[in-house]
């Protein structure tokens, strides 16, 4: 297994008028090459800045803890990718050695500039294209993502293209420059269950094809179970556990995971009634003190829950979780 | 039957498209659909994204132009035909019948607090005499949406997507209708969420003794709340049933991969559905005979050149496909 990305005791806040907000607090993880994570938790949990944080993407006003390390392993040696300044720099890890897949394919491409040119753009940006072999690689990877025609979508614009289409035009974008590390910031929620499955599909074909990583966010846990390989669950920016798939998804320990499955409405058994968890996502500006879970948390062991945050706790070799509850159990 | 809420004949919407010298093109949205909704049922609408279920829901809160055929309403009280509706039945009518939509966030006016919103409704129709009994409306209803006092004077932006969802909930409530069209009402939030929603859509219907229509993308979402279910394909109804006998024996090929195409919770069961290929067509260049023939892999020569109508098999499993019996026989063997 070859390391792809390293993330050590990623901390990052926002400097607002409301003062610092904590957006990612202490995460740490690596995925290695060929590899897909699932990164879920539900909407103001961190996802997607923890995923833009690795293309060094957050806006200006983000600011990253002195501990916080991003290294990626390039086949050119080890980027430590917080410490890029520059564009030229950055290129290596915006479209050069990774590359991002958004949630709406209609808000990615420029309206007014076909697919075509769009795809040439970037290739000749990030490699040493001429115009004619960039655009007959662009057809490929089109083609490649199951576009009919794909020589006369080239020349097309987003809207012309159906949300499906887009989708698979904005993968074959991404994937065109050839990069080692893919993150798709829930590419499939925008579209319908049977294009879903057919987007899905798609990526598996290309991480077994492309040998690359992938992280996928998603809040969709049946879309995690059929995709990726471990799993991270995050909650106000806090890894709350971790491990690989078919351990988290059947076995899982922390009561927020937990929570979520619970309120999964199941096919297989319609008389279970729906256990949402209780309360909402508390505003991060109003982070919990303790374990951030607390306020919403059915199993709240005692006091130390609201007083001290807790550590992450070694399950097994893979499976880590971050709770009280476990203290006890393995201190 | 008197314990039909809302009967819909043939009921089409089509919209004037293009028009050059040569007339106009009439994009038909909905096409020809025949329903039942029943008196306190949760009835469900499923299909993807331009099956026109959006549409349909709209005619039935006469929202849309209604083209052809025709719907009914009545609920004991009242009786109207909506394609013949006039001007004071249908003020009547928006009383009766409500919208609550899919998105929070774009619901909900930013400049009114959360009291006025509720409130609207309220005075715009009329309902109440003056502001005491507006209050007090206005207070028992979000009492049983779970917002407090609190929450009343403050502005929707201090409110995370399932208390807005709430709101709107309160607001679609407030003049006490009959009938409730709930358009994709849980797909913009979280699954944490989204469960407590259900539960107090589920809680109102059986404490006010409502009839909801629920639209929505989300078959297991469908199959947790609803007691029928109907599935939409490109403006035709393909199927309809009870819930429980729709998701236990789906019938038409279209409900099989919708049922297939959704993401198993097992790690260890991956890609053994049976997907569709293809996207649905365009609604202004629909294919002949039975509209799923090009992504059906069971279509034949018959398919393609005649539309299957609505086939009742009289206990409520309805579905229209040339060759059901047949597929499901050879499902069987």
């Amino acid at each position: 297994m070859t390391a792809l990305i390293d993330v050590e005791n990623l901390t990052l806040q926002f400097r607002t008028d409301e003062g610092l907000i904590t957006a990612v607090d202490n995460v740490s993880f690596s995925l290695n090459r060929g590899e897909v994570m699932g990164l879920v938790g539900e909407s103001g949990s961190g996802k997607s800045v923890t995923a833009k944080a690795l293309m060094h993407l957050n806006a200006r006003n983000a600011v990253y803890s002195p501990e916080s390390r991003i290294t990626l392993h390039t086949d050119k040696g080890p980027v430590d990718v917080l410490s890029l300044k520059t564009p030229r720099d950055l290129n290596i890890v915006r479209g050069g050695a990774v590359s991002m897949i958004f949630q709406e394919p209609m808000a990615s491409f420029a309206p007014a500039i076909t697919i075509g040119k769009q795809m040439v753009e970037q290739l000749q940006l990030h490699g040493d294209y001429t115009k004619d072999q960039a655009k007959r690689w662009s057809i490929e990877m089109l083609d490649r993502v199951g576009i009919s025609d794909a020589d006369k979508r080239f020349d097309q614009y987003a809207f012309e293209l159906s949300g499906g289409m887009r989708q698979r035009a904005m993968i074959a974008m991404a994937l065109s420059t050839q990069p080692k590390l893919l993150i798709a910031d829930e590419p499939t929620t925008a579209l319908d269950v049977t294009i879903q499955a057919q987007v899905i599909d798609l990526m598996k074909d290309l991480v077994a094809e492309f040998h690359m990583g992938i992280v996928f966010i998603t809040h969709d846990l049946g879309v995690v179970a059929q995709t990726a390989d471990k799993v991270n669950v995050m909650y106000l920016g806090r890894m709350v556990e971790e491990g690989p798939v078919r351990e988290v998804i059947r076995n899982p320990k922390h009561p927020y995971t937990q929570g979520l499955l619970a309120a999964l409405p199941k096919l297989d058994d319609l008389d279970a009634p729906l256990t949402p968890v209780p309360g909402d996502i508390p505003s991060p500006l109003e982070r919990p003190s303790g374990c951030v879970f607390h306020t919403r948390c059915s199993k709240v062991v005692g006091d130390i829950c609201k007083r001290v945050d807790p550590k992450d706790r070694q399950i097994d070799a893979t499976h880590k979780v971050a709770c009280h509850i476990y203290d006890e159990v393995l201190a | 039957m008197s314990d039909v809420l809302i009967r819909a004949k043939g009921l089409s919407v089509g919209f004037p498209i293009g028009g050059g010298l040569f007339g106009k093109q009439i994009l038909k949205a909905v096409d020809n659909v025949s329903l039942d909704i029943e008196k306190g049922s949760f009835f469900g609408l499923v299909g993807e994204s331009g099956s026109g279920k959006t549409t349909l829901g709209r005619a039935l809160l006469k929202a849309a132009p209604i083209t052809g055929g025709g719907a009914h309403y009545s609920d004991g009280e009242v009786d109207y035909d909506l394609e013949r509706i006039t001007r004071d039945q249908l003020k009547d009518y928006r009383k009766r019948a409500q919208l609550i939509f899919q998105d929070p966030y774009a619901a909900l006016s930013p400049r009114m607090t959360v009291r006025d919103i509720i409130a609207e409704p309220l005075e715009v129709m009329g309902l109440t005499k003056n502001r005491q009994e507006t209050d007090a409306r206005v207070r028992e209803i979000a009492a049983k949406c779970r917002l407090n006092l609190e929450h009343l004077r403050r502005f929707p932006h201090a409110f995370s997507g399932g208390q807005r969802q709430r709101i709107s909930i309160a607001r679609a409530l407030v003049s006490a209708p009959k009938f409730i069209v709930a358009d994709e009402s849980v797909a913009a939030l979280d699954v944490s969420i989204q469960a407590d929603v259900l539960n107090l859509l589920k809680q109102i219907q059986s404490d006010m003794g409502l009839t909801f229509m629920f639209i929505s993308h989300d078959l297991s979402v469908v199959a947790h709340t609803c007691d029928h279910v109907a599935v939409m394909y490109l403006g035709r109804l393909v199927e309809t049933a009870p819930t429980r006998k729709l998701f236990a024996a789906p019938r038409h090929p279209y409900t099989k991969a919708l049922f297939s195409a959704i993401p198993s919770l097992d790690p260890d069961d991956r890609g053994s559905a049976q997907k569709l290929t293809g996207e649905i067509p365009s609604p202004t260049n629909q294919p002949s005979g039975c509209k799923f023939h090009t992504r059906c892999p069971f279509a034949i020569d018959h398919c393609k050149r005649v539309e299957p109508q609505l086939e009742s098999d009289g206990t409520g499993h309805d579905v229209s496909c040339h060759r059901w019996k047949e597929l499901m026989a050879s499902e069987a063997a």
